[in-house]
């Protein structure tokens, strides 16, 4: 089987290198993303080595005495992108659980293609929608500016969930799947058959779901960056601005001209792209790729 | 169905009764979400749906063919989007399906994991880190080779090149990888190379699920605003000029005049550029998830 497939003839022999123009694009692939790498490493190295007053790693920003810490929009990314996380991962697996159990077919139908159509929302679009929507109601309702933690995160967990669900519905339904007639024959219904048998097998996909989500929500700029606030601070409150690491780095190629604050702008590019890249990962490690999800445990 | 069977007086854990109480409804407040925002940008957008969104006050005619730049319509925008659409998919199309024809067809288990993992963390990085390599790029080419080098057309486009690179490559491979094997050995035993095999059988099968993730592609690209924020996109360029010259996009657009509107009109302007916006991309995906899963019905659900 395996001779048929790979080939034994001679002008299947002379075949096996690939041709030289995609050999030369895969290696033009790889390229990209070494230089990707290389260049924002490089650049955020000195700033990294720097050490003391005046370098990025402080918890204050105040670039008219010097100061250009990037530590409280650090703490912003992880704080919004967390909160975020923490009303969208159950709502996905909510939303999830629900579409693969409960769901009447016409509600069913109409919810998966809702999801399907959230994930190609343009995200300023959604930040466009969001304040001239969301942000006069938080102000009505809490006080304060509206473009808060709050506002931002909510939006967040709106861009999120979708991807989330796709990712957990791709790797419960063919456990489900598998379970489904032995669990009914025993008198379970689908969803205790979900939430008993499907969801301690799938600790991993639920994981990954979350790390993709994480990476997601704290690699996205326009959402904070219009929602958020930005003040340079750490937030005392839901109702209080903040701001994290993508948008400092837009506000300040957008603002400033050079000098330490461009050091500040290249340790968080580096920050992000290391989290990130460390996500990812993991994420795949757990997950596998998305085709693989079936059967690869038991 | 069954409510009366046996497990029904089992009592179950509170964590599991809380959920059941409760995951009803989070589909239903999900889409709530979704129509009440898309709802307001159909009440404030739709009105101003029309040739005039596109071209403000200069006759349609007079405005494509640039005689007259238009100062209140969308059209600048427009066709900035459209450039860095033409331009990204011409600089990632060789390297992007290159490289899934590659990983699909030709490469060694080990290559095939190495190149995974990078695509992964290329697919995983955030918009706006992109953006900043081809800032640190345009900045290392100024000290270096190129003293006068700026943000611009072209810089835009090639981060954003790098940024849909992994759908190409995905889409791809995936889109070859759906092709059934019984098609392979067919080939292999009518004495096809592996060359030919690609080319005669393997491409030509794959057609549409090739074009679902090109099309995926240009949505992503349409819609991007971190990375053009930081290569060159701004407000008031009129039409692109050229390869190295500033430009305008609709994604930018409604980023900008959220931050800086002053007037009633411009706000309905944007409103309007938001609609457009949300209708090219939806549009785009939608598209493309159409022609994919036609492609995987073809292959995979038509077994006799």
């Amino acid at each position: 089987m395996r001779k048929i497939h790979g080939g034994t003839g001679a002008a299947e022999r002379a075949g096996e290198k690939a041709p030289l123009l995609l050999r030369l694009a895969a290696g033009m692939a790889l390229l990209g993303i070494a230089m990707l790498f290389a260049m924002i490493l490089a650049f955020a190295l000195p700033a990294f080595l720097q050490p003391g007053p005046g370098g990025a790693f402080g918890w204050f920003w105040r670039p008219y005495q010097g100061e250009f810490g990037i530590l409280p929009m650090l703490a912003g990314s992880l704080l919004l992108s967390c909160s975020a996380l923490l009303l969208a991962w159950p709502l996905a697996l909510a939303v999830c659980c629900w579409t693969l159990s409960a769901a009447p077919g016409l509600l069913r139908t109409g919810t998966r293609a809702g999801i399907r159509f959230m994930t190609a929302i343009p995200t300023v679009v959604y930040g466009f929608a969001a304040v001239f929507l969301l942000t006069p109601l938080i102000r009505a309702g809490l006080g304060g500016a509206g473009r808060c933690w709050l506002a931002a995160s909510l939006m967040l967990s709106l861009l999120v969930l979708p991807t989330m669900a796709l990712i957990l519905e791709a790797g419960l339904k063919p456990r489900l799947d598998r379970l489904c007639l032995g669990g009914q024959a025993l008198g379970l219904s689908k969803l205790e058959i979900l939430w008993f048998l499907v969801l301690p097998q799938s600790r991993k996909t639920m994981l990954a779901a979350l790390l993709l989500g994480f990476g997601r929500a704290a690699g996205d700029t326009l959402l904070p960056l219009m929602l958020a606030g930005n003040a340079p601070q750490l937030p005392g409150a839901l109702t209080e601005s903040l701001r994290t690491l993508t948008a400092h780095m837009a506000l300040v190629t957008a603002n400033e001209v050079g000098g330490a604050a461009y050091n500040s702008l290249f340790t968080a590019g580096a920050l992000l792209l290391i989290i990130n890249a460390v996500v990812s990962l993991l994420a795949r490690r757990l997950a596998g790729r998305p085709g693989n999800l079936p059967g690869e445990q038991m | 169905m069954t409510s009366h069977m046996p497990g029904e007086g089992v009592k179950r854990p509170p964590l599991f009764r809380l959920f059941k109480h409760c995951y009803g409804l989070a589909a239903p407040l999900l889409l709530f979400c979704l129509l009440s925002l898309l709802g307001f940008l159909l009440y404030h957008g739709a009105p101003s749906l029309n040739l005039s969104l596109l071209f403000g006050d200069v006759p349609p005619l007079e405005a494509i063919s640039g005689r007259r730049p238009v100062w209140d319509g969308l059209w600048p925008a427009f066709t900035g989007t459209l450039c860095l659409i033409g331009l990204t998919m011409g600089l990632a199309l060789l390297p992007g399906i290159g490289c899934g024809l590659y990983l699909a067809e030709y490469a060694s288990p080990r290559r095939k994991k190495i190149i995974d993992s990078a695509v992964d963390i290329l697919a995983g990085t955030p918009s706006i880190v992109m953006g900043l390599f081809g800032f640190t790029l345009i900045l290392f080419l100024r000290r270096t080779l190129l003293p006068e080098a700026n943000t611009g057309l072209l810089p835009a486009s090639a981060c954003l090149a790098l940024l849909v690179l992994p759908v190409l490559i995905v889409g791809t491979r995936e889109a070859l990888e759906a092709v059934p094997e019984s098609l392979r050995l067919t080939a292999a035993a009518l004495g096809f190379s592996r060359s030919q095999r690609l080319r005669r059988v393997l491409l030509p099968a794959a057609g549409q699920g090739l074009w679902g993730g090109l099309i995926l592609a240009i949505g992503r690209c349409a819609e991007d605003t971190a990375v053009i924020m930081l290569t060159g996109a701004v407000a008031n360029a009129g039409l692109p000029a050229g390869l190295t010259a500033k430009f305008e996009a609709l994604p930018f657009f409604v980023y900008y005049i959220t931050a800086q509107y002053q007037t009633q009109e411009e706000l309905l302007l944007g409103f309007g550029a938001a609609l457009l916006l949300l209708l090219l991309a939806g549009g785009l995906t939608l598209l493309a998830h159409g022609l994919e899963t036609g492609y995987r019905r073809r292959w995979q659900g038509g077994k006799r």
